[in-house]
């Protein structure tokens, strides 16, 4: 199936209460940069938007400094998402806060009956300090595993709040709790926005730490000539050894035609074109875990 | 109405201890002045003797502690329910007993339809009792191919629509990949759409839109004339959105002088935080009248037990099933419980499942330590599961039940075969037990999920028969009396409104139920069939026979 090119890219954010789940939410619009992010907060939730952020409130909706907006989508998520892809200008890119209680893979599976946007990534926050504790909970256990479960990205929030050895336990366990899914570890939020939302555009190539981010994460972007079976780049990137959090980018294929490749953890897209942009790739990863020497030299640009 | 009227019936079942039965009562001004024999209410001066009611039995007027005005709104569409069922008019509509006569009576509506475009929708489908067959979109396409057709199942929670209404919704087509659509061997959807996160694509094009749940004038007007038919003059509405515009729809609507029924509306908690809920819910109230009380919020915990979405403590469902969903987390209950104490807002939690109603038990002791009130009658809605120690819990701390008898009629069988097996099928909607842990009672319809009409659901409790017609917890019934107090006085004090309202006693307001036959004196099995002639409500006189 090709991807439409009006297809508006939207991610969805889940995880229990407390994980920081509205932290990463201003962390984005605060570090958006340009990017015009339309956020919509849970039927639950509070817009609780840091003050220095907002430049006009109306009728609930909060504009951001730089083209942002956030407003709550109460009972109607898709009703809300539908307002905002005909809205004129549309946003680049919907971030989705579900519920505390959500399982984000049915949120997924709604949008996916959508016309006009794409879902692109689910993913999920923990807090590093009690998320095992949660996970053993009679009450909210099975809803906490069922969310992992659908997670692509694992964010592990608050991670300077635990040692070294207990973040070696977490991640095993979450390996286990969330087999299709990427892990990257953070403190109050600070995931820089291509790994959460992927990259807009492809920079000049190159390696370069994420400014936003306490240079916790880094990305690599290159320009790849060869021909290529684009599928199985496209699963290595995704499922290999590479550190590969998010990937984007325009491979050709060995039959001469250019596509589109998308990996957001472990899952991974290839489809071809109907244009023919430049081949060119980037590749976001947690910083001394993203292997750029791999990843040139499977794409035959080292 | 200044003057004094005393009416003279066969009987009259006034829930006051002192005098449980008596011949006469005195109304002035739309209140009680006074219940007993002429006698004792000559002294209060002239007055009127109407003896319409010679023959006729009057109870209080009923109180449904737990429906949706939707059920108004709902009887503009097709009726296609396996049960006879009674519409806002007076007509009683033959149950459907097969699939090919719901396609039938669906032909028959679309035939007298004008408009090419109008959806055409059905509701209240119930294949559980048509050896559960299924019904796809090629069935519903017999009925028409241009116009979209929905039909929303008894639960409310399966929605079959035919080819032109997935056509609208852009999902007639291959590659739907969703867990709630089915797919067929062409690899289209079926046209069957289970849970709502499937059907909201959908609904809109078929009739049933998103603000379905919040009743419009006509529906209003339509559900009061139910009401009068089932001898209820007070009905909660539990979960409305309670919008600017629909409150002041009810606020015109439940003003006009011939409005026969009190409405009690609840605010539902989603789409806001619970400090906005409180804070809003506590506003609304502020605008109540007589007829109109609002300033009451419902939670909802769990999902339900036929859709296997109630939460469940081990060891689960008998089926297997995975646990259901939570509606809302725990945490989120608690904020909401402290702030609605402190703020004293009550507040009706929806549990269906064990787990869910132990969640809200567990959350609301520490929120009731911290927040000490002590008349606050939160009140646990459907709480079908509940177990003995659950109730012993609820009554130490202070609050009411609203059971839901109807449905161990409607969904007994299967919950028995199928979702909970025999043990606790036989425990659901334990009246008894509740009372002996002196949980103050009510029991409900939530209508339009099975008909209104408290004397059926009085029958319900104290027969507990299953449609295949079992006994199904034997310990769990109750008698007539107890059933017939909880339709009236305990639902009334689920309410805050037992000061007003539920019995026949002087002060209270004139509302009763006018009956051809005596609940107290016929078979118990014979509860449900006795005739209604209509309401008396704030001393007006509503005969159903004249709506």
């Amino acid at each position: 199936m090709r991807v439409p090119s009006y297809s508006i890219p939207v991610t969805v954010i889940g995880g229990y209460l407390g994980a920081g789940k509205t932290t990463l939410v201003n962390h984005l619009l605060r570090n958006a940069d340009g990017r015009r992010l339309a956020v919509l907060v849970n039927e639950f939730g509070s817009i609780a938007i840091d003050e220095d952020l907002i430049e006009a409130e109306e009728d609930g909706l909060i504009s951001i400094a730089g083209g942002c907006i956030c407003c709550s989508f109460g009972n109607d998520l898709i009703g809300a998402i539908n307002d905002l892809r005909t809205s004129d200008p549309a946003p680049e890119h919907i971030v989705v806060e579900t519920s505390g209680v959500a399982l984000p893979g049915a949120v997924v599976a709604s949008l996916g009956l959508m016309d006009g946007i794409r879902p692109d990534g689910t993913v999920v926050l923990v807090d590093a300090e009690t998320v095992l504790k949660q996970v053993a909970d009679d009450y909210i256990g099975d809803t906490i595993t069922r969310q992992l479960a659908d997670a692509e990205i694992v964010v592990i929030n608050k991670r300077d709040l635990i040692s070294d050895s207990a973040a070696t336990r977490l991640t095993d366990r979450l390996t286990a709790l969330a087999p299709h899914a990427v892990q990257i570890e953070t403190d109050f939020g600070k995931v820089p926005l291509d790994a959460v939302l992927g990259a807009v555009e492809t920079p000049s190539s190159g390696t370069r730490s994420g400014g936003h981010s306490d240079a916790l994460f880094e990305s690599i972007a290159l320009n790849p000539t060869a021909r290529f079976d684009v599928a199985a780049i496209a699963e290595h990137l995704a499922t290999g050894p590479l550190g590969v959090v998010r990937a984007k980018g325009y491979l050709t294929g060995s039959d001469g035609q250019v596509w589109l490749v998308q990996t957001v953890g472990k899952r991974w897209q290839a489809e071809p074109l109907d244009h023919q942009p430049d081949p060119q790739l980037v590749c976001i990863g947690a910083k001394g875990q993203l292997d750029s020497g791999g990843i040139a030299a499977l794409l035959q640009t080292a | 109405m200044t003057g004094t009227t005393i009416y003279a019936a066969r009987k009259i079942i006034t829930m006051n201890p002192n005098q449980p039965e008596v011949s006469h009562v005195a109304v002035r001004e739309g209140r009680i002045l006074g219940a007993g024999s002429l006698a004792e209410l000559e002294p209060w001066g002239d007055y009127e003797l109407d003896t319409r009611f010679a023959d006729k039995v009057l109870m209080p007027g009923m109180i449904e502690g737990h429906a949706h005005t939707m059920e108004g709104t709902l009887w503009r569409n097709v009726y296609v329910g396996w049960f006879d069922r009674m519409d806002p008019d007076g007509k009683v509509w033959d149950g459907v007993k097969s699939i090919e006569g719901v396609l039938d009576r669906l032909s028959e509506a679309e035939a007298q339809m004008t408009d090419a475009d109008t959806p055409l929708s059905g509701w209240s489908l119930d294949p559980i009792y048509m050896d559960n067959q299924r019904v796809s979109r090629q069935d519903l396409d017999k009925v028409s191919t241009t116009r979209p057709i929905g039909v929303l199942h008894a639960s409310g929670h399966i929605l079959n629509v035919n080819s032109k209404a997935l056509e609208q919704a852009g999902l007639l087509k291959p590659g739907v990949n969703h867990p709630g659509i089915p797919l067929g061997d062409d690899g289209m959807p079926t046209g069957e759409l289970y849970g709502p996160d499937a059907m909201t694509p959908v609904a809109g094009f078929v009739g049933y839109d998103r603000a379905m749940t919040d009743c419009d004038e006509r529906g209003l007007l339509d559900y009061a004339k139910l009401c009068v038919r089932a001898g209820v003059t007070t009905s909660t509405d539990l979960a409305a959105r309670l919008t600017d515009d629909s409150v002041s729809m009810m606020l015109d609507v439940t003003a006009r002088n011939r409005f026969p029924l009190r409405v009690v509306p609840l605010r539902i908690f989603f789409g806001m935080t619970a400090e906005e809920c409180v804070e809003y819910t506590k506003a609304l109230k502020e605008q109540s009248t007589d007829l109109l009380r609002l300033g009451r919020i419902k939670a909802v915990a769990d999902g339900s037990i036929q859709g296997f979405s109630a939460r469940m403590r081990w060891p689960g469902y008998h089926n297997g099933a995975p646990n259901g969903l939570w509606y809302t987390a725990p945490d989120q209950m608690s904020e909401l419980y402290n702030r609605a104490l402190a703020a004293g807002i009550q507040v009706h939690t929806h549990t269906n499942g064990d787990q869910a109603t132990q969640m809200a038990l567990d959350v609301f002791e520490p929120a009731l330590r911290a927040n000490p009130s002590p008349d606050h009658r939160f009140t646990i809605q459907h709480c079908q599961l509940a177990d003995a120690a659950q109730f012993a819990k609820m009554g130490k701390l202070g609050m009411c039940v609203n059971l839901f008898a109807n449905h161990h009629f409607y969904w007994g069988d299967e919950h028995y075969r199928l979702t909970v097996g025999p043990e606790r099928a036989m425990r659901m909607n334990a009246t008894r037990t509740a009372l002996a842990a002196n949980v103050p009672l009510a029991i409900h319809s939530d209508a339009p999920v099975t008909p209104l009409g408290p004397l059926f659901t009085a029958w319900a409790a104290v027969n507990r028969i299953t449609a295949s017609g079992r006994t199904q917890g034997e310990g769990e019934k109750i008698g007539v009396d107890q059933a017939l107090y909880a339709i009236t006085m305990g639902a009334a004090y689920t309410l805050h409104l037992d000061a007003e309202l539920g019995s026949i006693e002087i002060g209270k307001r004139a509302d009763f139920a006018v009956l051809d036959d005596d609940p107290t004196a016929v078979d118990a099995m014979a509860l449900k069939d006795i005739p209604v002639w209509g309401t008396v409500q704030g001393g007006r006189i509503f005969p159903a026979a004249e709506l």
